[in-house]
């Protein structure tokens, strides 16, 4: 990020394409849009030099809103694809978004992975604990007793995924939750993701209107987090298994593991001495 | 009983009335509406005993069933399009493990580009995977076969996929006769399995063999498919003494008697054909169609006798071979080795463009003249396929070609580069 002193200053508009979202009046995927790219102009990252990556869902169109790289993989695998995209051009900010299905279910081991390895990605999910682009059936975050899915006949009767204790656990290098009801603070945050370095994971507490109607309530129910950030993973993990999933607004978790980047080294030396390197 | 309905509620109730003891569910359109449909069966107590799961991928789905049928379970998955290519790996291992599984593939393109209207290319991308596949061409048609697929995988211990064109099917509403509960009793047995984990008679499945054994354990799976080549026929005959209708079978003609033109085509679009063929017939054109309803195993000897006597074969299919061409009529061309005729291969309706029967006539009249390509692309815009091949020319990095082609065709605005 050093690199982006830029004196050119940006506006979020400029990271935003020409295509109209076709998401529900009302879906917080608007806001979180918003946030990406006014966090984008915040850090006055030229569009070129920015891509966003995702994989099959409601948010996970957002690429084709934005004016930098987008790439529209297929479900699940955005964050590999990130991942190959980010080795490949470690130059670029790297962000990854998509939904609660599309992330910790048909790419849940990937998550895992991801974390465990700390490129230096931003991963923002958008989380209604529901598949909405399939018109509403229950996700790993959906809470055990809801029936609105046919799929679901008596609610799914088993205990809603924990992604930010699942990342903390897995070695995610820097955790929040923010709310979609609060676009400013949430770019402030996606600003703060994208500055540390590698895996960066926010939740985003997005309701969806339409097959979760419910969930409109969110804004009056979520509170701003008191807790401070912390580098202890085992006390952030602690604080979120104990919460009730609507303290936001804050970062929780900051990490130091170095990222993950290969290391490339000239070979200076003569083919004797990097025998001699390797000698047995 | 005679009854309005979608196409995929009348699947889920057929399935259900076949009494699966375990499905597995993940959402994907266009199957999404079966599986709902037995998820409300299965919570107001209409079918019951049945484990209704709730997966976390289509890869899922399949493993689920696996573990359910290899406990002697009756069991039932339904999908479609990038979930049949995700769960790939289970679709192999289900059938090279001989377990009995039925599933519903609600036709639908692959990607990329994105694409959720119909075409053939998920089922026929695992033609080779060992699961008998049959092709529904009505929504009756679809329901039938769910009951007759039971009863095959079951008798053969081989897994059985039915597969119905999404949308034009699984959405569209229209008069089915439902069987009767007593009907589907009276024709698929109770559920005996061939194999099965069971602690009275310990086995394990899924050994590892070498190449001590390999071809042969492959060459029984080829064999084992073939024997529904006989099986499906009296399957067929016994359904219509039970239900009162001609369903299934290995292939269905429509005015082939005295043809000189056959089109050879598999799904919905057959009703399209058939109607385009009344019409041609009406003005004297010798033309009849053989519909294919069963593609796995593929009926070498029946479409052979189908079509000898005709002066020329179209294939119409919905698929392609990328590099090839056709897929459908690659397999037609094998059955008939050593004849003479024409033989001509149209790919059509690729991610649900209409078939209309405007381009059938002019594409069977061309037909007729033996004026075809040999591959023949039904209603290709050429002028947007020239375009792109200009731009590839004249610029190395000439960008995303779907990207691109949506551009030319203003479904996106403009942008300069």
């Amino acid at each position: 990020m050093e690199s982006c002193a830029q004196t050119k200053k940006y506006a979020a508009k400029d990271y935003k394409s020409d295509l109209k979202p076709i998401w529900c009046p009302g879906c917080g995927d608007y806001t979180v849009l918003n946030a990406i790219t006014r966090a984008l102009a915040e850090l006055a990252l030229p569009p070129e030099e920015v891509a966003v990556v995702s994989g099959i869902g409601c948010s996970s169109r957002i690429p084709a809103y934005t004016s930098v790289y987008g790439f529209h993989g297929v479900h699940g695998r955005a964050l590999p694809v990130a991942t190959g995209l980010k080795l490949a051009r470690p130059e670029l900010t790297v962000l990854v978004t998509g939904g609660d299905g599309d992330g910790f279910s048909i790419g849940g081991n990937h998550f895992l992975h991801a974390c465990r390895r700390n490129v230096d990605l931003t991963y923002i999910v958008m989380d209604n604990q529901v598949y909405g682009m399939t018109k509403g059936q229950a996700s790993p975050t959906t809470a055990p007793d809801w029936e609105g899915s046919k799929l679901t006949p008596e609610g799914t009767g088993i205990n809603p995924f924990q992604p930010l204790v699942v990342g903390l656990a897995s070695g995610a290098n820097f955790v929040a939750r923010v709310s979609s009801s609060d676009p400013v603070n949430m770019a402030k945050i996606i600003v703060e993701a994208i500055r540390h370095p590698g895996f960066s994971l926010v939740q985003v507490l997005s309701p969806c209107v339409t097959f979760r109607p419910e969930q409109a309530e969110w804004r009056d129910i979520v509170r701003t987090a008191v807790v401070d950030v912390t580098d202890d993973a085992a006390r952030a993990a602690r604080r979120l298994m104990t919460d009730d999933g609507f303290n936001v607004g804050k970062v929780l978790y900051k990490g130091s593991r170095p990222p993950f980047r290969p290391e490339f080294e000239n070979t200076n030396g003569s083919v004797a001495e990097l025998e001699a390197r390797f000698a047995l | 009983m005679l009854k309005q309905t979608e196409g995929s509620r009348a699947v889920a109730e057929a399935v259900a009335m076949c009494r699966p003891e375990v499905i597995c569910a993940y959402p994907i359109s266009p199957q999404t509406h079966i599986v709902e449909a037995l998820g409300e069966m299965v919570k107001d107590g209409t079918l019951s005993p049945c484990e209704f799961i709730n997966v976390e991928s289509e890869f899922a789905a399949m493993s689920v069933a696996i573990g359910s049928s290899a406990a002697g379970a009756r069991s039932y998955t339904a999908t479609a399009s990038q979930g049949l290519l995700f769960m790939a790996e289970a679709v192999y291992n289900a059938s090279g493990l001989g377990l009995p599984i039925v599933m519903t593939v609600a036709n639908r393109a692959i990607g990329a580009p994105i694409n959720i209207w119909n075409d053939h290319s998920d089922a026929l991308s695992q033609r080779d995977s060992g699961w008998l596949q049959l092709f529904a061409e009505t929504n009756q048609e679809a329901l039938d076969l769910h009951i007759q697929a039971f009863r095959l995988a079951e008798e053969l211990s081989l897994p059985v996929m039915v597969c119905m064109d999404g949308f034009i099917l699984t959405h569209a509403y229209e008069r089915v006769d439902m069987p009767t509960q007593a009907q589907v009793d009276a024709y698929l047995p109770k559920y005996v399995p061939r194999q099965m984990l069971d602690p009275g008679e310990p086995v394990s499945i899924g050994a590892m063999v070498g190449p001590e054994a390999f071809m042969e354990v492959r060459y029984l799976a080829h064999a084992k498919q073939m024997e529904a080549l006989e099986l499906i026929p009296s399957y067929a005959a016994e359904f219509k003494s039970v239900f009162g209708r001609d369903s299934g079978g290995l292939t269905h003609t429509y005015r082939t008697e005295d043809a000189e033109t056959i089109i050879v085509a598999m799904g919905s679009v057959l009703g399209t054909i058939k109607d385009v063929i009344d019409e041609m017939r009406e003005e004297g054109h010798k033309i009849g169609v053989l519909g294919i309803t069963l593609f796995r195993p593929f009926p070498l000897a029946r479409v052979r006798e189908s079509l000898q006597g005709a002066k020329r074969v179209v294939v119409l299919e919905k698929s392609m071979a990328v590099g090839l061409g056709g897929i459908l009529s690659t397999n037609v061309r094998m059955a008939l080795s050593g004849l003479h005729m024409h033989g001509y291969t149209v790919i059509a309706g690729l991610g649900g463009r209409a078939i209309t029967k405007k381009s059938l006539h002019g594409l069977f009249r061309q037909a007729e003249q033996d004026a075809l390509e040999p591959l023949t692309f039904l209603d290709l815009d050429w002028n947007m396929v020239n375009k792109q091949l200009e731009r590839e020319k004249a610029h190395r990095r000439s960008g995303p070609v779907a990207e691109n082609l949506l551009r030319d065709v203003g479904v996106v605005a403009a942008r300069n580069y």
